[in-house]
């Protein structure tokens, strides 16, 4: 009997929110993750993509199990996720870690880096003050921090040196899963490299799974095994980064593979329209047709659900297998 | 408390040298208050052995005597009140007594207010709810009627009035300590602790605690001297520390009826209160700056 390391079925999170200005404006349900579903196996990367606030990071949150989920289930390695705080989850905690997008927010300003590298030891009691300090050096290594490093303060360390320190508290307890929120979009570009190259290396060595979440899509086709997209809440495409990325079949996924620079010859791009619609007021039927280029009126009406194209991937749009639209392309 | 034993190589073991060159690097005026409140701990702590006098006993030849500077003879170097009491050996007894009643009076307001603070911005809804309600009720009385009323109806005994200064502004770290902790549970380090694993102990003893401790010991600076200003208020009024024992207001008190005819008698606490609490408020601003790494 073998599970996924992480299985996520029909998640949902919504947040109760006012419609308006004023004390007695209506309540309205702002829908953030409306029905995710996703699975990571170990050693492998997911990567999620999607434009900003499309519930990328509460996904996140959410397969952590870091706040509760409206409707759904999490399954860590075939088991449910105990409830947030209870010490069923505080004891799940070694197991699987999370990565920041702004380092520098993520750590406790008072404290020696290298008192940081060691608390999840501290706090999970495991092994002898003597053996947390051995470990915090040979993990500080691992990531390329130095020795000396270990006495600094947080805001005494650059950019790229902070993200390598979260690194090295998230990996001191060797988890299986790491959940990358952003972890480079604060980084220059040379530093993002380096800490990409660290991640996959990491991958390499100690078979880490990562649940990768970017809006950075030359970085997740470079990291991400499986590449999932998100648009307002939903999973419209998920499949194989490299087929995804050559043949993107859902408008959206095309609109922002087309959007990635590249040198060469101008070529064709799919240009969108506008901003994502209001996340409290998701349009009707599928919810980017008011930005599609190929709406009709079905996508209107009718909300496309997952299905499988011919090589796997699994695509949410009624006008995918139309050659009208391959041609477009 | 493990994490912070972890600290690497603790700095060398502080030797008589090593305290003096430290002191010899702080700024002028810190140093000045550190030695003054050096001298008042040495007061306090030793007020038996530094007492000419008892403090209650009378010279009734030498009475109003002037301090040495004025007239005065070296027997009474401060002078002597309308009794022939020596005033130096009752600044001496006094300072032990208000020190006492401030020091504890502020732990005791800190460390209840902070846990309150800490209390409801942990678990929100009823135990807030409540605590609030707390806070809006002592800060909506004016403390002297309560003080007033608790010692009418309870009498008077010193451990019983160090509590009830301790009750004093407890409100002020209540709320302070709620603010930040609701601001600091929001912030980044406090949940990417939580993600760790940690209990609400670590989270707050070890991580939001020291992050906020900087605004609750300006605070301290400031309730320390309120609270030797109201024991002097309740002083005078003959409901806060009981003759023979004597404290700073206490004597200031009774020196206001002399203040014309023998101005020491007032002007020696006066002096004391005025530069202790303006050490402490000179010493807590430096610091909190101490405190934070990040202006080091």
């Amino acid at each position: 009997m073998t599970h996924a390391l992480l299985e996520a079925a029909d998640l949902r999170r919504h947040y109760k929110v006012r419609a308006g200005r004023g004390p007695f404006s209506a309540k309205a349900t702002l829908r953030a993750v409306d029905g995710v579903s996703l699975k990571i196996e170990a050693g492998r990367t997911l990567g999620l993509v999607g434009e900003s606030g499309c519930g990328k990071s509460t996904t996140g949150k959410l397969v952590l199990g870091l706040i509760p989920t409206t409707a759904g289930t999490v399954r860590y390695a075939g088991n449910d996720m105990p409830p947030a705080g209870s010490t069923a989850w505080r004891a799940l905690r070694p197991r699987m870690q999370m990565v920041y997008q702004d380092p520098l927010g993520a750590l406790d300003r008072r404290l020696p880096v290298g008192v940081q590298i060691m608390e999840p030891l501290a706090i999970h009691g495991q092994a002898s003050l003597a053996e947390r300090r051995e470990r915090a050096a040979e993990v500080m290594t691992a990531v390329g921090l130095q020795r000396h490093q270990f006495d600094r303060y947080p805001h005494e360390l650059s950019g790229g040196q902070r993200q390598r320190v979260v690194l090295a508290r998230a990996l001191m307890t060797e988890p299986d899963l790491l959940v990358c929120d952003e972890p480079i979009s604060a980084l220059d570009v040379s530093i993002q490299a380096q800490v990409v190259n660290l991640l996959l290396d990491l991958q390499e060595r100690m078979g880490i799974a990562y649940l990768f979440i970017s809006h950075d899509l030359r970085v997740v086709r470079q990291v991400s095994h499986e590449v999932a997209v998100m648009y307002l809440g939903r999973i419209v495409e998920q499949g194989e980064a490299e087929s995804l990325f050559a043949q993107p079949a859902h408008p959206y996924t095309r609109a922002l593979i087309s959007a990635i620079p590249v040198l060469g010859p101008r070529r064709k791009r799919l240009l969108l329209q506008g901003d994502p619609p209001n996340p409290v007021d998701v349009p009707s039927g599928c919810a980017f047709h008011t930005r599609c280029p190929f709406a009709v009126a079905q996508c209107r009406a009718q909300t496309p659900v997952l299905r499988p194209l011919a090589d796997g991937r699994q695509v949410a749009c009624h006008r995918v297998d139309e050659p009208a639209l391959q041609v477009a392309a | 408390m493990t994490v912070r034993d972890a600290l690497p190589s603790p700095l060398p073991t502080s030797t008589l040298g090593t305290i003096a060159r430290r002191v010899a690097r702080l700024p002028f005026a810190v140093s000045l208050a550190t030695l003054w409140l050096a001298l008042m701990v040495v007061v306090a702590l030793g007020a038996d052995l530094l007492l000419p006098y008892s403090i209650t006993a009378f010279d009734l030849k030498a009475r109003l005597a002037p301090p040495i500077l004025f007239g005065g003879t070296i027997a009474h170097p401060l002078g002597t009140d309308e009794l022939g009491r020596d005033v130096f050996s009752r600044l001496i007894m006094s300072i032990r007594m208000s020190l006492l009643i401030a020091l504890f009076g502020t732990l005791i307001a800190t460390t209840l207010g902070t846990a309150l603070g800490i209390l409801a911005a942990h678990f929100r809804r009823y135990v807030e709810t409540m605590i609030l309600m707390a806070i809006d009720f002592q800060a909506s009385m004016p403390f002297m009627i309560i003080a007033l009323s608790v010692l009418a109806f309870f009498g008077n005994s010193l451990p019983l009035f160090i509590g009830l200064m301790g009750f004093h502004s407890w409100e002020r770290y209540a709320r302070i300590t709620r603010g930040l902790t609701l601001a600091a549970n929001e912030q980044g380090y406090a949940s990417a602790v939580r993600q760790l694993g940690a209990g609400p102990g670590r989270i707050y003893g070890l991580h939001i605690l020291p992050n906020i401790a900087s605004t609750l010991i300006v605070s301290m600076t400031l309730t320390f001297p309120e609270i030797i200003l109201l024991e002097s208020g309740l002083s005078y009024l003959g409901l806060g520390v009981q003759p023979p024992l004597t404290s700073l207001g206490n004597m200031v008190g009774y020196g206001r009826e002399y203040v014309t005819r023998a101005p020491w008698i007032m002007l020696a606490p006066a002096t004391v209160i005025v530069l202790t609490t303006f050490s402490i408020s000179l010493l807590g601003d430096w610091l909190r700056d101490k405190l934070d790494p990040t202006l080091r």
